[in-house]
C-alpha cells in the first residue's frame, strides 16, 4: 500500500542529525523515544519539539533499554517509531533489538557512530559498529542497515528506512557517524508528490486465535494493539499464529528460516549500491558512508590521471550485497576496501569475491580521521603498476 | 569561482561556529552555490579551543574536510599558533589585531587584520557581535559570499531582537575592510 504525504518544498543548510529527524517526520514518524548521547543528541533534541507539532509522542526515557522497548511497543500500537543513539546505546539495546526482529516489528534505529569500545571517543567519527546490527543480538537473523554519507542522504535514507521497516516488518538501521551527524550541508526537501511512503500490511479483522500474523516470507499482516484484535506475541520460537513452541526443532527451523528468507528473498528490492566508472576499471574501491566521499574524490583525481579505477559503494550494508560484489570481482583485477575501522566489512568482500579478484584492505592512517586523497591514490598507483 | 577552503578558529564564546554556519548558509541557501561546514571543539565550549571549517564551491563538494585551508581566520593566539602552518602557500590569514600577534609570516601569504573585538566593545557596547564585524571584514576582503546573502543568513540565525545590532556590526566590518 502506498500513499503520499504533503510536505512543503524548502531548502535548508542543516546538520546531518537534523536532516535525519526531518526525514523521519517526512516519513510519518509519530513516536520517538531516546536517551541523549553524543554525537546523536541533536536528533532527540529536535524531535522533542517536532513531535508535538505533528501530534506525535516524544519520550526521553531513563535509559536506552527503555527507549528500544518503547519504540517496539509504540510500533505495535500502530505508530511509526524511531530511536537514535550511538554505539554505547546500541550495546544496551541489543536484547530488545532481537525482540523487534523476532516479533517482526517495524521501527527505525539510528546509530550515529563514535569511537568505541565502551564509552570510547564521543565526537570522533568512526565506522566501528558496522557488524553490530547484524551480529549484536544473539541467534540467527537478518536485518536491514543503510549507510548515508551526507545530510541530504541522512534525510533520504531515513525516509527509505521507514519504508523498508514498514514493508518488511523489521527494524532498519541508519549507520551514520559523528562527522555526518554534525556536518552541515544543503538539504533539498522533496516536493509533495516526490515522496512515496510505504505502509505496513495490517490485519483488518480478527480471524480466530490461529490467524496467520507471523512468519510469512512475503510478510504477514500485522494486528494493531487497541483495534480489538486479539493476538499472541512472544520473543520465543513460535508458529504463524504467534503461539509459543520451544521444544520442537522443526518449528524452530521453520521460524528461523522464514524470518531470514523474508529478507533474503527480497534482496533485490532491498539492496542498493552505487557504482562509478566501473565499465573499464581494473581496480575498484569498495567504501561506504563518509569514507565513500574520500574515495569518490580520489577516484575522480585518478581518472583525470588516466588510471582505470572505479568506485563501488554499498548503500545497503545489511543484507550484504554479496551477489553484486561477486559480479564486481569478476570484472576487475583488484578490489581495495577502505573503511574507517580495522577491516570490519573487508572479510565479507573477500568471501563474496571468492578468489575472483585480489582483495586488499587499506586501513586509514589514523582511525577516526578521514583518509587523505594521497593515501588512497598511492595505493591505487601501487596496485596498477 | 574556484573551491575555497576556510578554517575559522578561536575560543568558545567568540561565535566562531555561528560565523561558519552563517557563511555556509549564505553560500548554499542564498548565493545558490555549494557549502560544507564541519566543526570540532573540546568538551567545554566556553573558553575551549574551537575549530570549524567551511568549504565553498560552485561545483559539488565531495571531500568534506580541509587539510590545508586557503583562508585561516584566527581569533586567539593559540588558534593562530596551532593553525598557521597548515595554510596553503598563497593563503590568506585574517586575525583580530588586538588578540593575535602575527610573527614570521611565510612569503606569499596575505595578511589582513582588524580590531573586531575592540570595535564591538567600544562602538557597539556588545562584545558578542565581534564575530559579525569579522564576517563583514571577511566579505569585503574576499567576496566569496555576497553581502546580501550574508545579511539574509544572519537574519535566519540570530535572535530577531538583536538583528539590527548584528547587521550594524557586519556593516562596520565591511567598512574597515575597505
Amino acid at each position: 500500500m502506498k500513499n503520499k504525504k504533503n510536505i512543503e518544498r524548502k531548502t535548508d543548510f542543516i546538520q546531518g542529525n537534523i536532516a535525519c529527524a526531518e526525514g523521519a517526520i517526512a516519513a510519518g514518524c509519530n513516536f520517538f523515544a531516546g536517551y541523549p548521547i553524543t554525537p546523536a543528541s541533536e536528533i532527540a533534541h529536535y524531535m522533542s519539539r517536532k513531535m508535538f507539532e505533528v501530534e506525535g509522542t516524544f519520550i526521553q526515557t531513563e535509559d536506552e533499554l527503555a527507549a528500544i522497548a518503547n519504540i517496539v511497543g509504540a510500533s505495535w500500537g500502530g505508530n511509526k517509531s524511531m530511536t537514535a543513539t550511538s554505539g554505547p546505546g546500541i550495546s544496551l539495546m541489543l536484547e530488545n533489538i532481537g525482540l523487534a526482529v523476532v516479533t517482526e516489528t517495524p521501527c527505525v534505529i539510528v546509530n550515529v557512530q563514535r569511537g568505541g569500545p565502551s564509552t570510547g571517543s564521543p565526537s570522533v567519527a568512526f565506522q566501528g559498529d558496522m557488524l553490530q546490527p547484524k551480529f549484536g543480538s544473539h541467534g540467527e537473523y537478518q536485518i536491514i542497515a543503510l549507510a548515508p554519507s551526507s545530510p541530504q542522504e541522512m534525510f533520504d535514507f531515513t525516509v527509505e528506512a521507514f519504508n523498508k521497516a514498514e514493508k518488511y516488518r523489521i527494524p532498519v538501521f541508519i549507520l551514520a557517524d559523528s562527522l555526518i551527524g554534525h556536518m552541515r550541508e544543503r538539504v533539498d526537501f522533496p516536493l509533495d508528490d516526490e515522496i512515496i511512503l510505504e505502509e505496513r500490511k495490517k490485519l483488518k479483522n480478527y480471524q480466530g486465535i490461529h490467524q496467520k500474523i507471523f512468519l510469512d516470507e512475503n510478510v504477514a499482516p500485522m494486528p494493531i494493539f487497541g483495534e480489538g484484535l486479539k493476538a499472541n506475541i512472544t520473543g520465543s520460537t513460535h508458529k504463524e499464529d504467534g503461539f509459543r513452541n520451544v521444544s520442537d526443532p522443526k518449528i524452530m527451523d521453520t521460524a528461523i528460516k522464514r524470518l531470514s528468507n523474508k529478507i533474503l528473498k527480497h534482496k533485490e528490492d532491498i539492496i542498493a549500491v552505487e557504482e562509478k566508472y566501473l565499465e573499464d576499471a581494473e581496480v575498484a574501491i569498495f567504501s561506504y558512508g563518509l569514507v565513500y566521499r574520500a574515495v569518490l574524490e580520489t577516484v575522480n583525481i585518478a581518472r583525470n590521471q588516466g588510471l582505470k579505477v572505479g568506485s563501488f559503494r554499498p548503500i545497503t550494508i545489511w543484507p550484504f550485497p554479496q551477489e553484486q560484489v561477486e559480479e564486481l570481482s569478476k570484472k576487475v583485477k583488484t578490489i581495495i576496501v577502505c573503511e574507517n575501522n580495522l577491516g570490519q566489512i573487508y572479510p565479507f568482500v573477500k568471501a563474496a569475491a571468492n578468489g575472483n579478484a585480489k582483495i586488499i584492505f587499506l586501513p586509514p592512517k589514523i582511525l577516526g580521521a578521514l583518509y587523505k586523497q594521497e593515501e588512497i591514490l598511492n595505493k591505487i598507483k601501487e596496485v596498477i603498476s | 569561482m574556484k573551491k575555497v577552503e576556510i578554517r575559522l578558529t578561536g575560543v568558545g564564546g567568540q561565535g566562531v561556529v555561528l560565523s561558519s554556519v552563517i557563511l555556509g548558509r549564505a553560500a548554499s541557501v542564498y548565493d545558490k552555490i555549494n557549502a560544507v561546514q564541519t566543526e570540532t571543539y573540546g568538551s567545554d565550549m566556553r573558553g575551549g579551543d574551537v575549530c570549524t571549517e567551511v568549504i565553498i564551491a560552485e561545483e559539488r563538494i565531495i571531500y568534506p574536510i580541509i587539510n590545508n585551508p586557503d583562508i585561516l581566520v584566527a581569533l586567539s593566539q593559540k588558534a593562530y599558533d596551532d593553525n598557521f602552518n597548515d595554510l596553503k602557500a598563497e593563503g590568506i590569514i585574517i586575525t583580530d589585531s588586538d588578540l593575535v600577534n602575527v610573527s614570521s609570516l611565510k612569503k606569499g601569504i596575505i595578511y589582513y587584520h582588524g580590531s573586531f573585538n575592540k570595535i564591538a566593545i567600544e562602538e557597539l557596547k556588545k562584545k558578542a557581535v565581534a564575530n559579525m564585524a569579522m564576517l563583514g571584514f571577511f566579505q569585503e576582503k574576499t567576496k566569496i559570499v555576497s553581502l546580501d546573502a550574508l545579511e539574509k543568513a544572519i537574519a535566519d540565525l540570530v535572535p530577531s531582537k538583536t538583528l539590527d545590532l548584528n547587521l550594524k556590526a557586519l556593516q562596520i566590518g565591511v567598512n574597515i575592510g575597505k
